[in-house]
């Protein structure tokens, strides 16, 4: 059994609230920056290139990537073999988002209920993952996640019968709807199998995925390559102003689902693909 | 900006800002329809204006704002062609509007730009001053006058109804 105080949890949050929001993730970044190099459309070439001066003057002056410093969503992988001490854990990881957002200059975005909508004025409360793992360590993933992408995910229930064909039109469908709304090129998370609730969590964790790496099983990967392909054909582009950079990544979970279903859920983000990672 | 200015731009222009322009998102687009409802006046003049949809991240001491790129305008349009009717001469956002705001553009020749979603940290440099002028209680999305220099935007709907989206993605379309 390891003692973790959960005032060290508030702290790393904190800092990786901050961080995720300053900082993209050298993938993100990386794949940016090759996007700026390939895309056909001039305009299109042109905001790639603005996305990437925008990454600069944020990390050098400290200025948010996006205005939207988003709702935070954190996974928390537990270790079995691990004790948190010092208090309640979720209220820890929330004082870690309540200290970030409001000492780190980021925006408060979070409403405390759906329907009457008063600002919290600190962004908590966080939606947190928690997740039970071997060993005895705790890896923390803080993803905070902007709304103008959010809100043009999606869920569909297919039948058996609807197969690989209607994955990838579910697929592209979501994506066209996004389409300009999004802030293209996207990440495109995707979730199947399951249940209802488990393939829209397998594509939020898909968005935490590093942009260049492929999942480890073969149809899976084939699937994530055509789509992204096919996608980056629709013409959406940078901006959704036109464009040969639609999505910068397609990353797909996967998970056993019921004989009578074939749930997916595409779960799109913008280039400010945000994601902090440590372990303690 | 003039109503011959506004006129005279076409989709797919690129242009710079310089001047005043007003900011107002969700809920205070919900506010001035319920000030517009009770007779009340609006916090700031939409006649001959330009509303930029966006609601800041906090500014650091010593400048006039934090992150502020554009949000997404397809949430504003149930309120936007009353206002067009009222005057307001162009819209800065992201994404696509509803049929309704496309014509009542047309109608009162005006014109919705684009900023790059997701610039927030470049567009920000472009902002010279900010004041809150009106519903501080909401925070970021409180109404703002800015004072831009330069700031650059894409004509996205002009005044004849030319939508951007549709055909530059039609341009790059090889499904």
């Amino acid at each position: 059994m390891r003692t973790i105080d959960v005032a060290d949890v508030t702290r790393n949050i904190r800092e990786m609230c901050i961080e995720a929001n300053h900082f993209l993730a050298q993938d993100m970044e990386e794949a940016l920056r090759d996007a700026a190099q390939t895309e056909a459309a001039p305009l299109g070439k042109q905001i790639l290139c603005q996305l990437r001066d925008n990454l600069k003057i944020a990390g050098e002056d400290m200025i948010p990537i996006c205005q939207d410093t988003g709702m935070a969503v954190i996974f928390m992988e537990i270790g079995q073999d691990v004790h948190f001490a010092g208090g309640f854990l979720e209220t820890a990881v929330n004082e870690g988002v309540r200290q970030g957002y409001t000492e780190g200059y980021l925006r408060k975005s979070v409403v405390g209920d759906p329907l009457l909508r008063e600002n919290t004025k600190d962004n908590t409360p966080a939606v947190i993952h928690y997740e039970m793992t071997e060993g005895d360590r705790v890896r923390i993933t803080v993803a905070p996640k902007g709304f103008g992408s959010e809100n043009m995910s999606r869920v569909f229930m297919l039948k058996p019968a609807d197969g690989m064909e209607g994955v990838k039109n579910a697929i592209l469908t979501a994506v066209k709807d996004a389409g300009p709304n999004a802030c293209p090129p996207m990440v495109v998370g995707v979730g199947i199998g399951g249940t209802f609730e488990k393939c829209a969590l397998l594509a939020k964790k898909a968005l935490t995925r590093p942009a260049g790496e492929r999942s480890s099983i073969p149809h899976v990967r084939k699937l994530e390559e055509e789509m992204l392909e096919r996608i980056n054909r629709t013409g959406i582009g940078p901006g959704g102003l036109g464009g040969t950079t639609t999505a910068l990544a397609v990353n797909i979970n996967t998970y056993p689902t019921h004989i009578a279903g074939l749930p997916v859920a595409v779960n799109i983000c913008c280039h400010v693909n945000r994601h902090a990672v440590r372990i303690l | 900006m003039s109503g011959e200015t506004a006129k005279e731009l076409r989709a797919g222009d690129y242009v710079y800002i310089t001047g005043t322009i007003y900011t107002a998102r969700d809920a205070a687009h919900k506010r001035m329809q319920e000030a517009l409802e009770q007779g009340g006046p609006l916090p700031f003049p939409v006649q001959g204006n330009i509303i930029y949809y966006m609601g800041p991240s906090p500014a650091r001491e010593g400048r006039p704002i934090g992150s502020a790129g554009p949000t997404t305008a397809s949430r504003m349009d149930k309120y936007t062609p009353a206002l067009l009717d009222m005057g307001l001469l162009g819209m800065i956002g992201k994404g696509r509007r509803a049929e309704a705001v496309k014509e009542a553009i047309v109608r009162n020749g005006a014109v919705y730009f684009a900023a790059v979603g997701g610039a927030g940290a470049l567009l920000s440099r472009s902002v010279t001053d900010a004041e809150v002028i009106a519903y501080d209680d909401l925070g970021t999305e409180a109404v703002r006058r800015l004072e831009v220099k330069d700031f650059p935007v894409i004509v996205v709907i002009d005044s004849e109804g030319n939508d951007l989206y549709e055909t530059a993605i039609e341009e790059y379309r090889s499904e």
